[in-house]
């Protein structure tokens, strides 16, 4: 087991650095990426490597220079651009939902768009609702992209490098509140993720990536599967931690990317348990939660023991209130109760 | 740059020989003769959708992609907005592909996909009509920057109409190119219509567009959209002036030293408005009953540019009666063979309907196909 100390902001790090050293054609833009070294330290040192040719600055201008990207992408680059956050993406939607996902179709494939959204998407700093937007349904929803929500520095990195060696538009949802998790190595991560470096990516290792549309069974069990992707993960082991003590002993599969979705590996696991409850950290309405409960009632209707149930965010705007935000997001409080009615045990 | 400083300087169309001139005639009354049958098939139900006829902009499209770099065309890019067929053409889209997309045809440039207002030719470098209106604004900046990144020498042309210059695409975009200072011109084609709403209700400033151009430090032109030798000799100027532009801030530490002029870089982008008259309506389904009054469309019509040009190669005895009389039967022919190809080409089939959603295979589940929702696909078809 190895004692590697690797946060989540230094795996994303890690793989735009190895991409961009394969490949010239890849370069970084976005708001305080090179000169502030990150908002959120996520390009530190890049500017110094890379130079302002590849690690650009961009005013405040998000339809700009998202487009500016797509049209790049066009040309035949590879562009990585960062949103500060991802709630700052919308005044740039007619750029990312209709220009970047639809182009290789509207042009009858003539052109593609190999191009990396990236950026810290989710709630839970008490910023206010128009900060913590958790993106994942609204997006997900458009054919043509790709979109992954990773929950840990190892998916972070290897579902990044798959984005970036692929030639579909890829948007990496990264959470804000994670940032920093695996600063003090295993210690930050559950217990059910030390066995086999669930949480970190191999060390040199430039060819590590993971393939997009390849859920992770994060912590197995036989009692009530959870679906799940990104932060909630986390909540879902703290739930299976409570429950343990219950003796119900769930399965935590973390789709990893929601758009494509591995069906499959959830469908195999409901057929195991019996049960499911669904976490996604958006809200419930038309979520990418609602289209997984749809998809498992088409697919496992025979195997359940009862309906699949969901926990969200509350549908209301994110509160400020330290508390009452906590509140609203999916935790294990809600995730522990979810189960227990799953299984009848409430 | 004014038309009245203009006018004193060499003009390059000057330099033009007379095959050249017969060259940009035939495009500009290829473009006429296309748009001619277009709306004859729009009628007939033939073409669908929202259509915008480019009848009376054909000097905006020929004079400006006449200026570019004629021997390779993927070397100077174009990119615009939904009333595309003319600078398709210009740019050397063959009126088969684009006439066989408007019909939806898998034989059109986008396999039936697109249709009218999303015209794209890679290897002629059309990196298409976009149909959001600015919102191709940031791909031409794009489409310069990797000229730029790329350390190529091409120009981008970027059209919009004078309706997108409304929109917040189009200030950032030129915000982009103007730090750093990108290979593009953007391109307005100003017929002073934002479908029904003049441009004076519309936009700041109508009266003097120069103080667009002027808030970013950017190269202003403006010309002649119904002359076509105008809007050439604007653009050969502007385009050179504009190739080779060289980003200021990839030298780290530098950006304290950029000093911004109103009249803009001497070798950087540039904002070209180019006067021109819709003679159509907005689109086919445009009655135009608000301008009737106006007479600019008869007014425009006295001044049209594929006479102007005929009446300037007669006169200068670059081309004979019989040499117009031909240019224009061969382009009739093109137009009537596009349509002919159009009609002859098999629907855009349901196979195509799931390809090129992606690059590797179709999405949204990686595995397993779509079981509880009834699809095109899976539907037997």
């Amino acid at each position: 087991m190895s004692e590697r100390k690797i946060q989540y902001r230094e795996a994303i790090r890690e793989a735009m650095q190895e991409e961009m050293r394969l490949d010239a054609r890849i370069f970084l833009m976005g708001e305080e990426v090179g000169e502030y070294n990150g908002s959120y330290k996520v390009s530190e040192g890049m500017l110094e490597e890379f130079g302002p040719r590849r690690i650009i600055d961009s005013p405040i201008a998000e339809t700009g220079f998202a487009g500016l990207g797509i049209g790049a992408a066009m040309y035949g680059l590879k562009p990585i651009i960062e949103f500060m956050s991802w709630s700052f993406c919308l005044v740039a939607a007619d750029q990312i939902l209709n220009n970047a996902p639809k182009m290789r179709y509207m042009s009858g494939g003539q052109f593609g768009c190999p191009i990396v959204f990236r950026g810290n998407n989710g709630a839970g700093g008490q910023l206010g609702s128009t900060h913590s937007w958790s993106m994942e349904s609204m997006f997900s929803s458009v054919p043509g992209l790709k979109l992954a929500v990773p929950s840990t520095p190892r998916d972070a990195k290897g579902l990044l490098k798959a984005g970036l060696k692929g030639q579909d538009p890829f948007f990496s949802l990264e959470s804000e509140r994670m940032l920093g998790m695996g600063a003090r190595g295993r210690k930050d991560f559950s217990r059910y993720l030390h066995d086999g470096d669930l949480w970190a990516p191999p060390e040199n290792d430039a060819d590590f990536t993971i393939p997009l549309g390849l859920a992770d069974i994060k912590k197995a069990g036989k009692d009530c599967t959870i679906v799940t992707a990104g932060r909630p993960v986390h909540f879902a082991l703290e739930a299976a931690e409570a429950l343990e003590k219950d003796g119900i002993d769930i399965e935590v599969v973390d789709v990893r990317t929601w758009r494509p979705l591995d069906i499959e590996t959830i469908v195999k696991s409901v057929q195991k348990t019996g049960a499911c409850v669904v976490v996604d950290q958006s809200w419930p309405f038309a979520s990418v939660g609602s289209e997984v409960v749809a998809q498992i009632h088409e697919r496992c209707f025979d195997d359940l023991d009862g309906p699949v149930l969901r926990v969200h965010n509350d549908d209301i705007a994110a509160p400020y209130n330290r508390n009452r935000e906590q509140d609203m997001l999916p935790n294990a409080r809600k995730i522990t109760e979810a189960v227990k009615a799953a299984l009848y045990r409430a | 740059m004014s038309t009245a400083s203009a006018s004193t300087l060499p003009r390059p169309s000057d330099q033009l020989a007379p095959g050249q001139l017969q060259k940009m005639l035939y495009d500009m009354i290829l473009i006429r003769r296309f748009e001619e049958k277009t709306m004859q098939a729009y009628m007939q139900q033939k073409i669908g959708g929202f259509c915008h006829i480019y009848i009376g902009q054909e000097a905006v499209a020929v004079g400006s992609i006449s200026a570019l770099d004629q021997a390779d065309p993927q070397k100077d890019p174009v990119v615009g907005g939904y009333r595309d067929h003319g600078f398709a053409l210009a740019k050397g889209m063959h009126p088969n592909y684009c006439m066989a997309e408007m019909f939806g045809k898998v034989t059109g440039c986008a396999k039936g996909k697109g249709g009218s207002m999303h015209m794209f030719d890679k290897d002629r470098g059309m990196y298409g009509g976009h149909a959001i209106v600015g919102g191709q604004c940031p791909l031409g900046a794009g489409i310069a920057f990797g000229i730029q990144y790329e350390e190529k020498d091409g120009v981008v042309l970027c059209y919009l109409g004078d309706g997108a210059l409304n929109q917040g695409a189009f200030f950032e975009s030129m915000d982009l190119a103007a730090i750093w200072n990108l290979p593009v011109i953007f391109v307005l084609e100003n017929n002073g219509w934002s479908m029904g709403t003049h441009i004076a209700r519309g936009t700041a400033m109508a009266h003097d567009l120069k103080a667009k151009a002027e808030a970013f430090g950017m190269r202003y032109a403006e010309c002649d959209g119904l002359d076509v030798l105008a809007t050439f000799d604007c653009f050969a100027r502007e385009v050179a002036a504009t190739r080779n532009a060289k980003n200021p801030q990839w030298h780290r530490g530098d950006w304290d030293k950029l000093a911004y002029h109103r009249d803009g870089n001497a070798n950087g982008p540039c904002f070209i408005n180019v006067k021109t008259v819709r003679y159509q309506g907005h689109s086919m389904s445009d009655p135009q009953k608000y301008r009737k009054e106006t007479g600019e469309v008869e007014n425009a019509k006295s001044r049209d540019p594929i006479q102007g040009l005929v009446r300037h190669l007669i006169e200068r005895g670059l081309a004979t009666q019989e040499d117009i009389t031909a240019l224009d039967e061969k382009a009739k022919a093109m137009a009537a063979e596009a349509v002919a190809f159009a009609e002859a080409s098999p629907d855009m089939p349901a196979s195509e309907m799931f390809t090129d959603v992606y690059a590797d295979v179709y999405g949204p589940y990686i595995a397993g196909g779509l079981p509880g929702i009834v699809t095109n696909k899976n539907s037997g078809q």
